[in-house]
């Protein structure tokens, strides 16, 4: 394989942002055939360097030779046109337009003449055999053969929006998969995918490169990793660190190249060995924090029950449309749920609206930054001071120096990666992202923190710090209900699991229930 | 940073230079355009009609920005001024005499708590009712007129009380006095946005509703007190109109002003997909549309033909502030530079 020529190949790719060296000097190579895996923590450089690939960024220097020819693409379009297609981490489509306009979005299949068209009447019938228009027919056929290619049956002429983020995603790759393509670049496709989904893409993956289709394939998942790709490339800081054969690289040197140090596997289990020493100790005088009785709204979640106590990690576990995100919602007073109620530290609070549940001293992150979380227009200290500022009210105005000492202080506490705190949020990483979205919260200083998927989409490095901020704001007696699709990161950190299924909380898990192993048995089971 | 490159940032450099460059303009080509004249202890020429008639331009725009800002538009503010001047109009009455039905005062008043109310109706349509701005405030676009027709009786009410005209024809210390309106109430609504957090809460509702909604900001109130406000700040430009030509024309009382208020507020650097927004810079776009119309009228231009002329520096002005354009121009000197 490697005898032949590549059919992409970058050579010292060097982009600067202001501020922040983003690549320097990177190389990459791309053969047809293969599976190739870019990988590298928040920053490393993979979305820069793909972006670059793709037209949305040109590179300060550097060349790429596409087929030993050099390219220049100005736009993703003009990418798209040489052969380069790309699935983003974010859904790019339009969630207000149907499935199959979506697939067919400025390629619609056209046709002329022949039917009772308005044209038709108004030119007299001569003229409307000349006017092309679009033939919904056609597309609608086309887009379901795509689609079941990818074996999803759903209704095409549906607006996208009503369908699951999985499905989404799914049309998003149907979309570039029916435009031919020379280099398919699959960024976090599966991150939001449960995991016959993911089986279910790698399958079209895998089919995809033995035709002969050259993949370049970007995710934080190692084990997607291994078992898709045949070829990694490893970034860090935006420098490049080598090229390996997948199969000739353990996992732990992979990380320890990724993170440039050993990573440090039994961390974890002694941590969680002492937190729950402490709380059997303390578990017994530790106070309540939230107490949710049948609590529910139809069509969205079956009333539950929940509690969580002082120091206390309350794992949300189940499968993706389980119900986990919907329960945070019902919590968060984001919908109103018609029956049951909820009591914080005992006392019965009216929580139906995110600001009820705020002053109640309860913070949530969504599990959606980019349309429920970020400001990507304001600066990064504007973001972390918005919910403290709101909890006080328009007219209790923090000055601006105090908004930046307390960003300041949130900005170095939390390790946020940022120019300075005058930096529009927009720019940053979406780890570094996540952690403004705490911070706007730890700035409240909650009681009560929700956390929806907040190790979605971001690297392994990012996501330890994110599971050790964890648990030391348990440890200092905050109450957390943390919800991840990674059931391995639910085990880490959680003292009690709530297992969720179908949109309803079928048990609950504690002392030595928690593994991945019980987790799985029990939504087997199913009870 | 270098001092250059912060000023090259600078949202209100780009609006300053359009105003700057048609001022150059009209210094080399149109005779006397500077010329300034004290005439009974008032200063007289171009540049102060342009202040003086640009006034309610100013005064909408002001409004019309925090609404843009919050990612929506208010189109009835032309309409608000006609119901405004309908009833103050109404309230000091067409006596001959100049003598008032009621007092001045109360008149302009009632105004103004009328045209709050008319932007209560638009924020109530829009926050609650959650409506689409545009549809929500066509309304008041459409039925504006008709309310005001209903004051005036469908009759232009000429008055004659004199104390009325200091609004749009008074001076202070050699100035109109509109500008020391519009100057008041460009402060206190810059002290109230960027002294309160108001301000910020008003770009994160424009930017991403939902995630303002989330992070415990009452969107709704604030995106109903906006649209309240710039129901005040075309109640205040109608009773300017009104007093400019001591008429009150149901009809044709501000009418397109709505347009040349939003122009305003995009000349001035805010975009209309919400979010942060510039208030000085507003102004300036004001003054922009006003110097533009002077010129071309100074210019003997047919006034037929004046919107073409309009239009055209429009479009050079928004070309100016496209961050693409601007890429583009940079681009073709750092190659000419390359070149040499």
């Amino acid at each position: 394989m490697t005898d032949e020529m590549p059919v992409l190949t970058m050579n010292k790719i060097t982009k600067t942002f202001p501020g922040v060296k983003a690549l320097s000097s990177v190389d990459f190579r791309l053969f047809k055939g293969e599976v190739h895996a870019i990988m590298g923590q928040n920053g490393a450089g993979k979305s820069t360097l793909v972006k670059v690939l793709t037209g949305v960024h040109a590179q300060d220097s550097g060349e790429i030779l596409l087929e030993g020819k050099p390219i220049r693409p100005e736009s993703p379009l003009a990418a798209q046109k040489l052969g380069i297609s790309t699935v983003y981490q974010e859904i790019n489509l339009c969630p207000n337009l149907t499935v199959a306009e979506n697939i067919f979005a400025g390629r619609q299949p056209m046709r002329r003449g022949r039917g009772r068209s308005f044209w038709r009447f108004f030119f007299g019938g001569i003229l409307s055999l000349f006017v092309p228009r679009i033939d919904w027919k056609e597309m609608t056929k086309r887009s379901e053969e795509i689609l079941k290619r990818l074996n999803i049956v759903i209704d095409v002429t549906q607006i996208l929006s009503s369908y699951s983020i999985a499905i989404q995603q799914l049309v998003a790759i149907a979309r570039v998969l029916d435009i031919s393509s020379k280099i398919l670049i699959l960024d976090e496709p599966t991150s939001s995918l449960d995991e016959s989904e993911v089986e279910q893409l790698f399958k079209v993956v895998r089919s995809l490169r033995d035709q002969g289709l050259a993949i370049i394939f970007i995710t934080h998942f190692l084990d997607q990793t291994y078992q898709i790709s045949d070829r990694i490339t490893i970034l860090k800081n935006g420098e490049f660190v080598g090229e390996f054969q997948a199969k000739a690289l353990p996992k732990l040197d992979l990380i320890a190249k990724m993170l440039g140090k050993e990573l440090s596997e039994f961390s974890y289990a002694t941590e969680r060995d002492q937190r729950k020493m402490t709380a059997t100790s303390a578990g017994k005088d530790a106070k309540n924090l939230l107490t949710v009785k049948n609590l529910g709204l139809r069509g969205s979640i079956a009333p539950f029950d929940l509690e969580l106590d002082e120091a206390e990690v309350l794992g949300l576990a189940g499968l993706l449309g389980s119900g986990r995100t919907e329960m945070a919602r019902l919590i968060f007073g984001i919908d109103g749920a018609n029956q049951g109620e909820i009591r914080v530290r005992g006392k019965k609070s009216a929580i139906n609206s995110p600001r009820n549940a705020m002053m109640a001293g309860i913070g949530f992150c969504s599990e959606d930054r980019k349309n429920e979380g970020i400001f990507s227009d304001l600066t990064v200290r504007e973001n972390i001071i918005l919910a403290l500022q709101a909890k006080n009210g328009v007219f209790k105005f923090i000055s601006p120096r105090r908004q930046l000492e307390v960003a300041d202080e949130l900005i170095k506490s939390l390790a946020i990666v940022t120019a300075s705190a005058n930096s529009m949020a927009g720019q940053l990483s979406g780890g570094n992202q996540q952690k403004v979205m705490l911070a706007r919260w730890l700035a409240t200083n909650p009681a009560i923190l929700i956390l929806d998927e907040p190790t979605r989409g971001i690297d392994v490095g990012a996501k330890l710090e994110i599971m050790e901020l964890i648990l030391s704001l348990s440890r200092r007696g905050m109450g957390l209900i943390f919800i991840s699709s990674e059931f391995e990161e639910v085990v880490r950190c959680s003292s009690r699991i709530a297992v969720l299924k179908d949109k309803v909380k079928i048990a609950e898990l504690d002392g030595d229930d928690i593994n991945e192993t019980s987790i799985m048995r029990t939504i087997a089971g199913g009870n | 940073m270098t001092p250059l490159k912060s000023l090259g940032r600078n949202k209100l450099l780009w609006p300053l230079v359009a105003l700057g460059v048609l001022l150059l303009f009209n210094l080399l080509f149109t005779p006397h355009f500077f010329r300034m004249e004290i005439k009974q202890g008032h200063l007289y020429g171009n540049l102060i009609d342009i202040l003086k008639n640009g006034a309610p331009i100013m005064l909408l725009a002001i409004g019309m920005t925090l609404v843009i800002a919050t990612h929506g538009i208010d189109i009835s503010v032309g309409s608000v001024v006609a119901i405004s001047s309908g009833v103050v109009a109404l309230l000091i009455g067409g006596d001959l005499k100049g003598v008032p039905k009621y007092p001045i005062l109360v008149a302009m008043a009632a105004a103004l708590v009328v045209c709050t109310l008319a932007g209560m109706w638009n924020g109530m349509l829009v926050s609650r009712i959650r409506m689409q701005p545009i549809i929500a405030t066509l309304i008041l676009f459409v039925a504006g007129r008709g309310i005001a027709m209903v004051f005036t009786k469908s009759m232009i009410i000429w008055l004659y009380a004199k104390p009325f005209a200091l609004l749009g024809q008074g001076y202070v210390l050699g100035i109109p006095f509109s500008i020391y309106i519009v100057l008041f109430i460009l402060l206190l609504t810059f002290i109230f946005t960027r002294r309160t957090a108001i301000g910020m809460f008003i770009e994160a509702v424009g930017i991403n509703p939902t995630a303002a909604r989330f992070s415990g900001i009452k969107s709704q109130n604030i995106i109903f007190w906006v649209y309240t406000f710039c129901g005040l700040c075309a109640g205040i430009a109608g009773l300017i109109v009104c007093s400019t030509v001591m008429s009150a024309d149901g009809n044709n009382a501000g009418k397109l002003f709505e347009l040349d208020a939003i122009l305003a507020v995009v000349l001035g650097g805010t975009s209309l997909n919400g979010g942060k927004f510039y208030l000085f810079g507003s102004v300036i776009g004001a003054l922009i549309i006003q110097t533009l119309t002077t010129t071309i009228y100074a210019l003997g231009v047919p006034a037929d033909v004046a919107p073409v002329v309009k239009a055209f520096v429009v479009w050079a002005v928004c070309l100016m502030q496209s961050p693409r354009f601007r890429a583009r121009i940079v681009r073709v000197f750092a190659r000419r530079e390359l070149s040499t």
